[in-house]
This record gives C-alpha cells, sequence and structure tokens, in this order.
C-alpha cells in the first residue's frame, strides 16, 4: 500500500515534469531557451517515472536497468545539449532580442571554430585581424 | 482505482499531450537545432511512455527497449551537430573564397 502511494507520488510528478517542459519548448521565444528547458526538466521527469517502475517491479534485475538508463540519461543529456547549441551559435542562429548578453561575441574565430577565454581581449582583437591559418581548415 | 488504472487513465494522456506539443515544436522549428532537439525529446518522452507501458502491462522486459532507445538518442544528436557543425564550415569557407576572388 505505501509503495502504491509512493509510486503514485513519483509518477504524477514526473508526468508533471514533462508536461510542463513541454508547454516550456513551444513557448519558448529562443532556441537556446528551449535547449536549457528540455535538458533540466525532462530528465528529471524521465528519472522519476523510471523509479516508479522500479517501485512497483521491486526486483533486482529490473531496478538495475532502471538506474542504468537514469544514469546514462543524466550523463549524456547535457553533452548533447552542449554539442547542438554550440553547432547552432556556429551557424548564426539569432538570439532572443530581450537576452541580456552573449559572452560569446568576438571570441571565436569562424572558420577554425576556436574559441578563446575571455581574459586575453588583446589575443582577441589580433585573432580577428590575422588570417585563418591553414592548419585550422580542417 | 488500482495504480495500472491511475497510471493508464491520467498519466498516459498527459504524456501524450506533451508529445503532441513537441511534435508542434518539431513541425514549426525555426531552425535545425529545434528539430534536432525536438527528435531528442520525442525519444525521450518515448522511453518513459515505455516505462508506464511495462508497469501496466506488467513485462519488465519493455525496459531493455528503452534503454536502447536512450543510446540511440544521443547517438543521433550527437551525429547531427557533427554534420552540422562541418556544413557551417564549408559554407564560410565558401563565402571566404568569393569574397577573396571580388
Amino acid at each position: 500500500m505505501l509503495s502504491d502511494i509512493l509510486i503514485i507520488i513519483l509518477s504524477s510528478l514526473g508526468a508533471l515534469f514533462i508536461l510542463l517542459a513541454a508547454v516550456g519548448f513551444v513557448r519558448m521565444p529562443d532556441s537556446y531557451l528551449r535547449i536549457s528547458v528540455t535538458t533540466k526538466a525532462v530528465t528529471l521527469g524521465v528519472g522519476l517515472l523510471l523509479a516508479s517502475a522500479a517501485i512497483y517491479f521491486n526486483d533486482l534485475s529490473v531496478t538495475s536497468r532502471v538506474l542504468a538508463i537514469i544514469l546514462f540519461i543524466i550523463l549524456t543529456s547535457p553533452v548533447g545539449a552542449h554539442l547542438i547549441a554550440r553547432a547552432s551559435y556556429f551557424s548564426g542562429n539569432k538570439m532572443w532580442e530581450k537576452s541580456v548578453m552573449d559572452e560569446l561575441e568576438g571570441k571565436y574565430r569562424p572558420n577554425s571554430h576556436r574559441l578563446s577565454s575571455g581574459e586575453d581581449i588583446e589575443d582577441v582583437e589580433k585573432m580577428k585581424e590575422e588570417p585563418d591559418r591553414e592548419s585550422d581548415l580542417i | 482505482m488500482t495504480i495500472e488504472e491511475y497510471l493508464y487513465y491520467i498519466i498516459l494522456p498527459i504524456l501524450a499531450i506533451s508529445v503532441l506539443l513537441v511534435f508542434c515544436r518539431f513541425v514549426l522549428g525555426p531552425s535545425i537545432a529545434d528539430r534536432v532537439v525536438a527528435l531528442d525529446l520525442l525519444i525521450t518522452i518515448g522511453i518513459t511512455i515505455i516505462a508506464v507501458y511495462s508497469i501496466v502491462y506488467y513485462q519488465s522486459t519493455f525496459l531493455d527497449i528503452a534503454m536502447i532507445l536512450g543510446l540511440i538518442a544521443f547517438l543521433s544528436t550527437v551525429a547531427f551537430s557533427y554534420y552540422l557543425e562541418k556544413r557551417n564550415r564549408k559554407k564560410r569557407e565558401k563565402k571566404k573564397k568569393e569574397d577573396n576572388a571580388e
């Protein structure tokens, strides 16, 4: 009986998080904001729903499988979000016009996709002026 | 109301509505990145739907498929972003060559 209540609470919370993430995914004004929505809320929702499945079966093999899935999703979703956001930034995707700042502006070479940190701004200025080396154009 | 009925009549419709919303963005999505993220999200919600089905029909083997879907979702996102970056680079090189010619 206790496990039933636990399953109901966990699955309701998980479904709610996924629904809110889907609404945010439609309503957000900017593709970067959309990516941030999907990584956080959906990871939490999937984890909660899979945990409810593990509690329902109460079996070692199911629990280990569920733990593997949750671990894998927690490991991979930030990596995938970073990769796709990077690709979308380099393809010139515009940010929302009310965004406060764009910290990457002017800090990378468009041809080689090489980034520089914010501290050496002189280097960045030099980077803009000097032509891209052949070795950068892979 | 048993747990199976609760999951079948309340949780599954909520998940179905969220799949529909994500699919709206998949069709509308102004940029390719939006579509790739929407695809990733569709697969991830599919994992949860499989988990709910495995409870409703008492088949724990469905969770294997959920695991494989998780693997494929990550691989597809990585592949799409890799080729998007390559395409951008080629476009820029072409543009640079044209500018130099002028």
